[in-house]
């Protein structure tokens, strides 16, 4: 099964480089710590996901490039041809000459509809490439003005042409001390917008990862480059295929098929009046979590700790809640990894502060007349604020319930 | 890549304009090994086969045959226009680009708006319109000149009209030098006022500059330089000081020098709209980030490196220095105050080998000393360009909306006021047709609106800065 990829704006297109470039050297990494056999169907499923073949044996990447302006694209491009090994497919890309200003009212309510058509098509290429499809990977900032804007606008036509496909955008969450000065407008946009389109919201946050950088890699000049890679790692080892749970021995059909629906508590329970105060929060309750190991000894591992029920909300068993996907084949030339997709409280405090910063800016109606004057109007603030902290309030309340 | 029109109007317009077009050469020659015209070159210059007559020679792939300033050179005076046209960048100016004409605005404000805003009304639209026709996407014109005197303050703003009415969807940047207090035009203040009324009103973004910083600044490097300090030797190709084509002798008056910072304050706002790095910023962002409420738009900038010129390896502790730098009064092209003032937005654009983990650690060590807006207590914007300053390793431009520039316009007015009480002069300018009294009156108040909503928002400097009570959700 494949998966198409979209990337989006700067922040899109140069994590997506990164991450075609992980996903392809790790399949070509000839130190498996497996059989030759193990390696090849490794080899060849992860392939059949990310890459399209070319007739001389280069690998393209199933992905659509799309900017409003043309540098981030032609510098992809070129770094992708260079290595000689994969590449971008030159029309899968589309490019205008002017950006989006990091407004998210210019990315989804000028150049959304402007250019609507011609990138639902080059996508619709990309998925006929398919022998079937998976879903989409849509990869965004939510800071800036295309990958947010224009990003929400194209998630929302995959919504309404591709229902049944899943679609998981990759989403960056910006540094707290600004990249941009409207980032919390644009980001609180993005995600009302994404909460009613996307299925999935892999999220990733700037300054989690620079400290990643910073104390465990103990890299002293921190780059973008270092920080996308980084990245790119993350999802290279949750993406590449793993074994599904029947044991059998092919790799697992829909990389994407991390079961993402929670059935919430029957209806029949009485609300809750009130929160109760006595019962904690903590960051990492969870009402799913993901295991991937990948390499050595990962039938024997360990896995008690994931089960414990302190780690989920009070009306789930462990059981339904916790996945674990194997393979033996080592990732990325470690000898063993491991990985941990988690639908948690992680979020919450990250988002209450965006909310709260980018609600305080909009009490003074500071910048507001750069987004009315595209068409995003006080009442579309009004109603992304509502829906967030109506998520939000959902979030709690589900969590508390007994 | 977008394209952007330069207009250089009256005698200081243009003499940037001038300095401009030289460092901007030099700049694209460093980066463009190849002679190869690409995006980043047309976004100023255009290609043209000059063996073609008439329109038809733009060429716009391939090898680089002539290039041609996107520009237009308006001066109501022939002196300055001839000796650019008779000087070195002769060929880099489009002959039938120019307007120009032979008595001068005479420091008169109403001649320049009035007189020869009508009588050059229709030649000026073609002229801009042939620059917009030779662009495939124009996103910005960039206006320079001064606001003392009678063509760069009266011609330059009545062109702001225009292009507002003919270009609408165009940015509209403007560089504009603020008279100083010994200026010696007298009618300056009168000039001043009555153009800041139409910076308000039809400008996106200033850039108000002022004589007296740019002064300081080359005395301190003329200093540093003659001192024999070690480490202060300035490099023999650096832009900052030295420039080949600009019009007058060095010697003579330091308006030279003083021209070149202006002119390496807009080829670094526009670095990363021309060059790649790891983190973009066109011209449009700079509107959408740096301009909250559509009047408050006028930005305070500061330039480094001006004064230490680098080395090529530069450890970590100098880079901070530059940062540093960015925040001192001395490198500011205009005097204010702003770390006691207010900040509203501040955007810091980086060019060179600078990475993300420089621009956090510097914004966090800084961030304390500034004092921003409750509501924009991280109001950052940044941007990182891979291509250096030609001669530099790297340098820095921080643009900042703060309401330090709030006396500066006080002083304004109150030079006006003691002017106007007398009426000093006024006859010259109300025996101009469609001026009265009542445009004075008019362009002070605008100015006094201007100068309360930076009061409104300077009182809230001293109020705590608290969260407001969010939106509650019933369940």
């Amino acid at each position: 099964m494949s998966v198409v990829t979209v990337q989006l704006g700067q922040c899109g297109n140069q994590i997506g480089f990164e991450v075609f470039d992980a996903l392809y050297s790790d399949s070509h990494c000839p130190q498996g710590l497996c059989s030759e056999r193990e390696n090849e169907a490794y080899q060849a499923s992860s392939k059949e996901r990310f890459f399209s073949e070319e007739e001389n044996g280069v690998s393209i990447a199933r992905a659509v490039l799309v900017d409003m302006e043309p540098k981030v694209i032609n510098q992809t491009l070129s770094k992708a041809a260079q290595s000689g090994q994969w590449k971008y497919a030159q029309h899968s890309c589309f490019c205008q000459k002017e950006g989006s200003g990091n407004n998210w009212a210019y990315g989804y309510s000028v150049h959304g509809p402007r250019h609507e058509e011609s990138i639902m098509n080059l996508i619709q290429k990309e998925v006929e490439k398919c022998d079937s499809l998976s879903g989409f990977f849509i990869i965004m900032s939510m800071a800036g003005g295309t990958g947010s804007g224009l990003g929400a606008f194209v998630t929302q036509n995959l919504q309404d042409q591709y229902s049944n496909s899943l679609k998981m955008n990759q989403i960056i969450w910006p540094y707290g001390t600004g990249e941009v000065i409207v980032q919390n407008y644009n980001s609180v946009l993005t995600l009302s917008h994404l909460y009613r389109s996307s299925d999935a919201l892999l999220v990733h946050e700037n300054d989690a990862i620079h400290k990643i950088c910073a104390k465990l890699m103990n890299i002293k000049q921190i780059s973008f480059s270092d920080i996308n890679q980084v990245l790119a790692h993350q999802l290279g080892s949750v993406f590449q295929p793993t074994y599904s749970v029947e044991g059998s021995c092919h790799y697992r059909r829909n990389p994407l098929g991390i079961n993402w629906q929670v059935r919430p508590p029957l209806p029949g329970l009485p609300t809750l009046g009130k929160v109760s105060l006595n019962r904690e929060l903590h960051f990492n309750t969870s009402i799913a979590n993901l295991v991937i190991l990948r390499g050595k000894d990962v039938h024997s591992a360990d896995l008690g700790g994931f089960k414990d029920p302190a780690l989920y909300t009070s009306w789930l068993e462990p059981i339904d809640a916790f996945n674990v996907w194997k393979t033996q084949r080592a990732f990325s030339k470690y000898e063993k990894s491991a990985a941990l997709v988690s639908n948690s409280q992680f979020l919450l405090k990250p988002l209450d502060t965006i909310v709260g910063k980018a609600w305080n800016m909009f009490a003074s109606k500071a910048y507001i007349h750069q987004y009315t004057k595209f068409g995003i109007e006080e009442e579309d603030f009004l109603d992304s604020f509502t829906l967030l902290e109506q998520a939000s309030e959902n979030w709690i309340s589900f969590s508390l319930r007994s | 890549m977008t394209q952007s029109v330069v207009v250089q109007v009256g005698q200081c317009g243009n003499q940037i304009g001038c300095c401009f077009w030289d460092l901007a050469l030099r700049e694209h020659a460093a980066v463009n090994q190849q002679g190869v015209y690409d995006e980043a070159i047309s976004s100023f210059f255009r290609n043209v086969d000059t063996r073609v007559v008439g329109d038809g020679g733009s060429i716009s792939k391939g090898k680089i045959c002539s290039l041609k300033a996107r520009a237009v050179l308006i001066d109501m005076e022939e002196g300055v226009v001839n000796e650019i046209l008779q000087g070195p960048l002769r060929d880099v100016f489009d002959s039938k680009q120019l307007i120009t004409d032979i008595s001068g605005s005479g420091n008169n404000w109403a001649v320049g708006h009035k007189v020869f805003g009508s009588l050059y009304q229709e030649q000026i639209l073609e002229k801009l319109r042939k620059s917009a026709e030779h662009c495939d996407c124009l996103q910005c014109f960039f206006i320079i000149h001064s606001m003392g005197g009678g063509t760069g303050s009266g011609l330059g703003t009545f062109l702001l009209k225009v292009l507002e009415d003919e270009f609408p969807e165009v940015y509209r940047f403007v560089t504009s030098v603020y008279p100083s207090a010994e200026d010696d035009v007298i009618t300056s203040p009168y000039n001043s006022i009555l153009a800041m009324k139409e910076l308000n009103e039809h400008a996106d973004c200033v850039l108000p500059i002022d004589n007296q910083s740019l002064f300081d600044i080359i005395s301190k490097i003329d200093l540093m330089v003659n001192s024999g300090k070690l480490g202060t030797t300035i490099k023999a190709k650096s832009l900052v000081t030295s420039s080949a084509g600009a019009v007058k002798k060095r010697h003579q008056k330091p308006f030279d020098a003083m021209n070149n910072i202006v002119a390496n304050l807009l080829l670094n706002l526009t670095s990363s709209a021309r060059f790649e790095g790891s983190l973009n910023m066109d011209l449009n962002e700079i509107s959408m980030n740096l301009v909250p409420f559509p009047q408050l738009h006028y930005l305070v900038s500061s330039l480094t490196p001006l004064y230490t010129l680098a080395d090529v390896n530069i450890p970590t502790r100098r880079l901070d220095q530059m940062f540093s730098d960015a925040f001192s009064k001395d490198h500011q092209l205009i005097r204010a105050d702003p770390k006691h003032s207010l900040y509203l937005a501040c955007a810091l654009m980086v060019r060179g080998n600078v990475q993300v983990s420089d621009l956090r650690r510097n914004i966090e060590r800084l961030k304390p000393s500034l004092r921003f807006i409750s509501w924009n207590q991280e109001g950052w914007k940044t941007s990182l360009c891979s291509v250096p300053p030609v001669g530099h390793s790297h340098s820095l431009l921080a643009l900042a909306n703060n309401t330090c520039v709030k006396p500066t316009f006080m002083e304004l007015r109150d030079r006006f006021t003691r002017l106007y009480k007398k009426k000093a002069h006024l006859h010259h300018y109300l025996q101009i047709e469609g001026m009265e009294e009542s445009c004075f009156m008019e362009a002070v108040s605008s100015l006094s609106r201007l100068i309360e909503e930076y009061n409104q928002l300077d009182a809230t400097k001293c109020m705590p800065v608290e969260d407001l009570p969010r939106l509650s959700i019933a369940m």
